[in-house]
């Protein structure tokens, strides 16, 4: 589990992973450094939510810990938010307040904005 | 490292402890403020209370028990019965007495009630404990610790900070041949083909997978659902992205064997305890609380229990001792009294898991040399055993390759 270490405010926990952990709330234009370049964010991201590390294709698996968490309903940019809005689990829907989440894309899991 | 030196307890079947604790065992509830007041009275930190609360006899209930009183933290055991309940207390006794400890057994019923056999109970304690005063001391090495991990009150940063830094200090154990066990087989869905390409063996990669089949069937049964809203609003987005985050405690080491509640690792490695019962549901959840776990593997031998919590959780254990490793820094600024690592401090970028795994190694080895955890200085001494049902686990089950 190598990991790097700094005052940035995304973790990575596995080399091989696609995504890094937010682990201060992250205001939306604050620029933010993944891997060796500094990236805008566009969106609120908060403690312990998710941040695409590299361009992710549509259908394409989600990694952390270097596991697969799930595959992606849509083509995500670097830098974006990832959550239930542009992600599904490979085993079971996840269940919100709002009821289940859909296999399509939708907006209303972005529940952050 | 390998110099490093733990002073133990040397028992007579050839096991080290870390603690020399009297354990003082009620075999049904009716004894059970008899023994409590026993425990109380003896006002010492290595007079233990343990127990069963039910009146019908259960084979699993039994294993437990003798797993716990034959425990090398355990020097000696005074069983309390009231006399007339199903626990097999012959079976037990004679079990304890074949390990070489000294124990003593004493029935309300004959004693005269409550205060004679509270005070019988004191002189025999008294008795016991400076019969154990007298175990030789040994030297003990890391690859002779048994050590497990178990998570409770998870939020959002327990897959993040504790857990990783638990899985770096389970990963460094193992380097050094120590035994660490896992569990959490209820909340692994998505987990199995990780898990599965970590057997060590073909064999025990299908045992893995039948196992964790038989969670998912258990749960469905009981009609549980793991995967909370309160989940996604800590950021998680799928039901098998929690299960990681519960099963990075195990770290990346291979896996060794799986064992079920009660038997003991044959040798160092890792190991994933199955804690769910065997055939359909029958006595309720697999397990009713943390600490349920915690006697379950203290069953298995394990001399202390690394436990990660994001919301909070205050508990220790009677026999070994529990390391608590507090994954969010909010939660460690509110409960600092009872966290011994604050693992939040990852999120704050002050420290990475591996650093967090290094500090957990090195308190690991402190508690093991006698120094007391936070929940230990702080008197708790929990235990929970409940009815369940297992079938012996198969040859399959134990891979000697490393």
């Amino acid at each position: 589990m190598p990991e790097n270490k700094s005052k940035n405010q995304l973790l990575l926990l596995h080399k091989n992973d696609n995504i890094l952990i937010c682990c201060r709330n992250i205001r939306p234009q604050q620029q933010v450094q993944i891997d060796s370049e500094k990236v805008s964010l566009t969106q609120h991201i908060e403690i312990g939510h998710k941040v695409a590390r590299v361009d992710i294709k549509k259908n394409q698996k989600i990694y952390k810990y270097g596991v697969a968490i799930g595959s992606a309903l849509e083509h995500i940019n670097r830098g974006e938010h990832v959550h239930l809005h542009n992600m599904k689990s490979d085993y079971i829907p996840s269940h919100t307040r709002a009821g289940l989440t859909s296999e399509s894309n939708n907006s209303k899991g972005a529940a952050n904005e | 490292m390998n110099d490093i030196n733990i002073k133990a307890w040397q028992r007579s079947d050839g096991r080290k402890g870390i603690r020399n604790v009297v354990v003082v065992g009620y075999l049904v509830e009716c004894a059970h403020h008899v023994a409590r007041r026993i425990v109380d009275l003896s006002n010492d930190t290595d007079v233990h209370l343990i127990g069963f609360p039910g009146c019908y006899p259960n084979d699993y209930a039994l294993k437990i028990m003798q797993g716990v009183c034959t425990h090398p933290n355990v020097g000696a055991a005074l069983m309390i019965s009231l006399g007339c309940e199903g626990f097999n207390r012959e079976h037990l006794q004679k079990t304890i007495k074949n390990s070489g400890r000294p124990i003593e057994t004493l029935v309300i019923q004959q004693e005269g009630g409550t205060t004679s056999t509270i005070e019988k109970g004191l002189s025999m304690v008294n008795k016991l404990k400076s019969q154990i005063a007298q175990t030789p001391r040994c030297d003990m090495k890391i690859n002779e610790l048994v050590i497990g991990t178990i998570c409770g009150g998870s939020d959002g940063t327990s897959g993040i900070t504790a857990n990783p830094a638990v899985g770096h200090c389970f990963d460094k154990l193992i380097q050094h041949n120590a035994c660490c066990i896992f569990e959490e087989t209820g909340e692994l869905i998505g987990c199995e083909q990780v898990m599965i390409e970590r057997a060590a063996t073909a064999e025990l990669a299908h045992e893995i997978d039948l196992c964790l089949q038989k969670a998912a069937n258990y749960y469905e049964k009981m009609g549980y659902g793991s995967f909370a809203p309160g989940n996604a609003e800590g950021g998680l987005t799928t039901q098998e992205e929690k299960s990681m985050g519960a099963y990075c405690k195990s770290g990346d080491s291979a896996i060794n064997g799986l064992i079920k509640p009660g038997d003991i690792p044959p040798k160092g490695g890792l190991y994933l305890l199955d804690v769910v019962p065997d055939g359909e549901p029958m006595f309720g959840f697999p397990n009713i609380s943390d600490n349920a776990e915690i006697v379950e593997m203290i069953a298995c031998g394990c001399h202390l229990t690394l436990f990660t919590t994001g919301r909070g959780s205050v508990v220790g254990s009677a026999v070994s001792p529990v390391i608590k490793i507090c994954a969010n820094p909010d939660t460690f600024e509110k409960l600092a009294d009872d966290m011994d690592i604050n693992a939040g401090k990852i999120l704050r970028g002050d420290a990475t898991p591996k650093q967090v795994g290094d500090e957990t190694f090195d308190l690991v080895i402190a508690v093991a040399q006698g120094e007391r955890s936070k929940s230990e200085e702080l008197g708790h001494q929990e235990f929970i055993l409940t009815y369940k049902k297992f079938e012996p686990i198969g040859p399959a089950c134990l891979s000697f390759a490393h």
